[in-house]
């Protein structure tokens, strides 16, 4: 399926169902990040669950240096 | 001890995390500036270069609370949300309100970040908006409920140093939160003013990443801090217009002619 991360648009295997999935697909499983998918906030507990489906907009964000 | 929300420190310096030259050097002036609240922004992450380093990769976050800021955001709705990012990392639960309401003062929009202060506090979090040296605004942000309010001393990144005291020292005398002097510091000296005048405390973030030694600059904060704290609590003598002699008048020896 195709998903927009970030703002571009990505092809994800038939692996990928979860956010989860996704994470580790991207090799970020050891990231402090926050995962948003169409505009709704997806608590860490949740992301196993979070099913993705295609076209969803997902957003992965972190902390960076800032005043 | 510097209150704020429940949390307590100890430290009256809070430091900014942006524009550091290497995390080396970053790590050290955190180190011996001994603050215990670092800001960060929220930003996307590069995920096709997600090995990339990361500040918070480098340090013991138990150590430290967090200050997520809303820096980028225009309006209350895109603060909201980069707060509520923020918040969802687990790592904390302080925001720094900051929306720009002009990109080249990067002066902040009063009514948006009192609309996002409002928002931010029904939702259970900690608020600490960034204002202008406005008086009144910082009164009602605290009749609000806001947890902090942290005027600018000048424009961000300026390094101005405080261009209104008078401002700062009515915010001050009226406030009922702590007052932190945010943006605008550039030397030890501006550090030392604010917190003459009486602010609980200072965020400070270029004055110190962009000085020739940030290490050494970030100790020189960290003891102007201090030392405008002490004089603070010491309270400061009267400006008189003439002279007054510190030694005694009586008792001059002198040689009769």
């Amino acid at each position: 399926m195709t998903l927009t991360i970030n703002g571009n648009a990505m092809d994800v295997p038939e692996t990928v169902s979860s956010v989860s999935d996704l994470i580790t697909h991207l090799e970020l499983g050891s990231k402090r990040l926050v995962v948003e998918v169409n505009q709704e906030i997806i608590d860490k507990s949740m992301h196993a669950e979070q099913q993705l489906t295609n076209g969803d907009r997902v957003e992965i964000v972190h902390f960076v240096g800032g005043g | 001890m510097l209150k704020i929300g429940n949390y307590q420190f100890k430290s009256r310096l809070l430091l900014g995390t942006g524009k550091y030259e290497n995390y080396h050097l970053q790590k050290k002036a955190v180190e011996v500036s001994e603050t215990e609240v670092l800001t960060f922004a929220v930003r996307r992450m590069n995920i096709f270069d997600a090995d990339q380093p990361n500040f918070l990769e480098m340090i013991d976050v138990d150590q430290y609370t967090l200050l997520p800021n809303t820096a980028g955001a225009k309006n209350a709705e895109e603060a909201v949300r980069i707060a509520k990012l923020a918040k969802a990392s687990g790592l904390c639960d302080m925001i720094k309100v900051e929306v720009i309401g002009d990109q080249k003062t990067l002066l902040p929009d009063p009514i948006e970040t009192y609309k996002a202060s409002e928002t931010l506090l029904e939702e259970g979090f900690i608020v600490l908006p960034y204002i202008s040296d406005d008086v009144i605004l910082a009164k009602r942000l605290q009749e609000l409920g806001v947890h902090a309010v942290m005027p600018g001393a000048s424009p961000i990144g300026s390094g101005q140093g405080i261009l209104n005291p008078m401002n700062l020292q009515f915010i001050i005398e009226q406030a009922t939160v702590p007052v932190i002097v945010d943006a605008g510091v550039g030397t030890p000296s501006d550090a030392a003013q604010a917190m003459e005048l009486g602010a609980d405390g200072v965020l400070l973030n270029t004055a110190v990443s962009g000085a020739k030694d940030p290490v050494k600059m970030s100790l020189a904060m960290k003891s102007a801090i201090e030392a405008g704290r002490l004089g603070y609590e010491a309270g400061r003598i009267p400006k008189k217009e003439y002279a007054v002699a510190s030694s005694p008048t009586e008792g001059l020896s002198t040689v009769e002619s």
